[in-house]
């Protein structure tokens, strides 16, 4: 009996694996050095159909230095027939996500982040620069197979807790390190009940606990989602398997909470803090950008005005549609947030947001270390709730119960 | 494979962006990545990474899976670096680009020398001698070939 992880990767926990690679994706910021690697390794794509480049870290290019890598990049993608995603399609995650990533594949992409395509039950890890150029080249890579940690959802979310506060409450249990080399199982009636998009918010967190990936096993809710756009899955089924261990959530125990900086493990309760004074608050990411995240954030600011300064990054251009279709993109622009282009935004304080000296800005991201949005500068985590209503107020706020 | 140099000792949980931030990462010139190495935990560090063995405390690398960051460190000089456990896409990161890494716990000073023998699985400080847990037959052979890309190059 097997973990999906062992089931996808056909072999036991510990054994090393070479593995054809279903799915293998970069973006602007790995592509470069992805595209420096091959160079000196072959002149040969295994498998240009299934190898992506997708831009959305620095989206638009913020200045010439980066305008020229892109172009490089850009070219050698079109030239090689490969995917290509450009600028304003969105993030790499979100878009193998809604076009592409099957239940059962082994996914690879140059992006730690990766592993939030383990929400569809696929195999999905974050490689380098050099191992992507190997992949580029052959076709396949190594894995040893990993262990796998229980993560055993039970109850179903209540009041304004979202999928996010239980994702950060299970990476202040296990810790930073706490599954490193490991991979996390999401399962029990809990996880059948969160839909893609909220799957994708726990997934996205696992590789804060040191996960090599989190999944998911496949079941109506992921083939519902594929049929909706254009793809069909089939339903995984969990085996009677052995977990190096199991840790259990209820999710009706979930509350509000924040992750402290410089640590996505130092996970506290709203209410411990409420009334820190904020200067940016930022919804978007591969964490929170997607269109439910928008929508919810939209219903709690209609009608008011954000009093700090408030940035919204849709995840994709698909997230950016379907909030313009809604009305939700109005409703946002009403209550005083500025709306950027599909993409990271200014998670790893590139453009579009870099926080100053001394600031603190409330984000719905995954990473709060230091300096990563700005010099000098603090990053709490938290749901897009918390984000909403601390928007409102300028200052760090628990999600009301009327939600 | 052999290693040896004087300890420069960092604490736990040193992230990718740490080691280098992502302000520095536009760029090709692997100049710019050495000379800001560490930057944001120690602004005087990099210059003392020549010849270094970095010993650091647990899950070193965590965070981003940006190549640049192992990059960064063997441009400035450092020559392996030792830690309990390191996050494991920066651990294969290091090993494609041909930096040493040893897993285990030591107890060591800034200035220390220490000495790495990968293959038999040993560190040794101040005459004291720790076990490291075994790189697998596969990194040894990537190791040995100065990273991936010598391997390729040899194997085809």
């Amino acid at each position: 009996m097997s973990t999906l992880s062992e089931q996808i990767l056909r072999a036991c926990e510990g054994e090393f694996v070479d593995r054809k690679v279903d799915r293998a994706y970069v973006h602007d910021g790995t592509g470069v050095l992805t595209l420096e690697a091959f160079e000196k390794i072959s002149d040969h794509i295994e498998n240009p159909g299934q190898t992506y480049v997708i831009f959305d870290h620095i989206t638009p290019s913020n200045n010439s230095t980066t305008a020229t890598l892109q172009a490089e990049l850009r070219e050698f993608a079109l030239d090689r027939g490969l995917f290509f995603s450009d600028i304003g399609g969105g993030i790499c995650h979100q878009v193998m996500g809604e076009d592409v990533v099957l239940p059962g594949e082994v996914v690879v992409g140059a992006d730690s982040h990766t592993c939030t395509l383990g929400a569809f039950g696929a195999f999905a890890t974050g490689v380098g620069a050099t191992d992507m150029a190997a992949v580029w080249a052959s076709g396949e890579t190594w894995f040893r197979v990993p262990e796998t940690i229980e993560v055993n959802l039970s109850g179903r979310l209540r009041g304004p807790a979202e999928a996010k506060d239980a994702a950060l409450t299970y990476v202040g249990r296990l810790g930073m390190d706490g599954a490193t080399y490991r991979a996390l199982e999401f399962t029990g009636a809990g996880a059948g009940r969160l839909s893609m998009d909220e799957r994708m918010t726990f997934c996205n967190l696992a590789v804060e606990t040191g996960a090599k990936t989190g999944l998911f096993y496949a079941d109506q809710v992921t083939c519902a989602y594929l049929a909706a756009n254009g793809r069909t899955g089939t339903v995984q089924e969990q085996q009677d398997c052995r977990y190096e261990r199991t840790i259990g959530i209820d999710l009706g125990d979930i509350v509000p909470v924040v992750a402290e900086p410089p640590r996505v493990d130092s996970v506290r309760p709203v209410a411990d803090l409420e009334g820190l004074p904020l200067d940016q608050v930022f919804v978007g990411t591969c964490t929170n950008g997607r269109y439910e995240d928008l929508a919810r954030f939209a219903a709690i600011v209609k009608g008011r005005k954000v009093s700090v300064r408030t940035i919204i990054a849709p995840a994709s251009r698909e997230v950016l549609k379907s909030a313009v279709n809604s009305g939700v993109a109005a409703d946002l622009l009403e209550a005083g947030c500025t709306l950027l282009p599909p993409g990271c935004g200014p998670c790893i304080g590139m453009h579009m947001g870099v926080i100053g000296e001394g600031e603190i800005c409330l984000s719905t991201a995954n990473r709060n270390f230091r300096n990563r949005m700005g010099v000098g500068g603090q990053i709490y985590l938290a749901s897009v709730a918390t984000a909403a209503e601390s928007a409102l107020r300028g200052v760090l706020t628990e999600p009301g119960n009327a939600l | 494979m052999k290693i040896e140099g004087k300890a420069v000792c960092i604490g736990p949980d040193i992230d990718t962006d740490i080691i280098i931030a992502g302000r520095y990462l536009r760029t090709k010139d692997r100049r710019i990545w050495s000379e800001h190495v560490l930057e944001d935990l120690d602004p005087t560090l990099a210059p003392r990474l020549e010849g270094a063995v970095i010993v650091a405390g647990s899950n070193f690398g965590c965070g981003s899976s940006r190549e640049q960051a192992p990059v960064a460190l063997k441009e400035a000089g450092v020559r392996c670096i030792v830690a309990p456990s390191f996050a494991r896409i920066f651990y294969r990161n290091a090993i494609n680009i041909g930096l040493p890494l040893a897993e285990c716990e030591v107890s060591c000073h800034d200035g220390d020398l220490v000495s790495a023998d990968l293959e038999a699985g040993i560190v040794e400080v101040s005459g004291k001698q720790y076990r490291t847990r075994p790189l697998s037959p596969r990194m040894l052979e990537i190791l040995n070939a100065g990273g991936l890309v010598g391997l390729w190059k040899v194997k085809g």
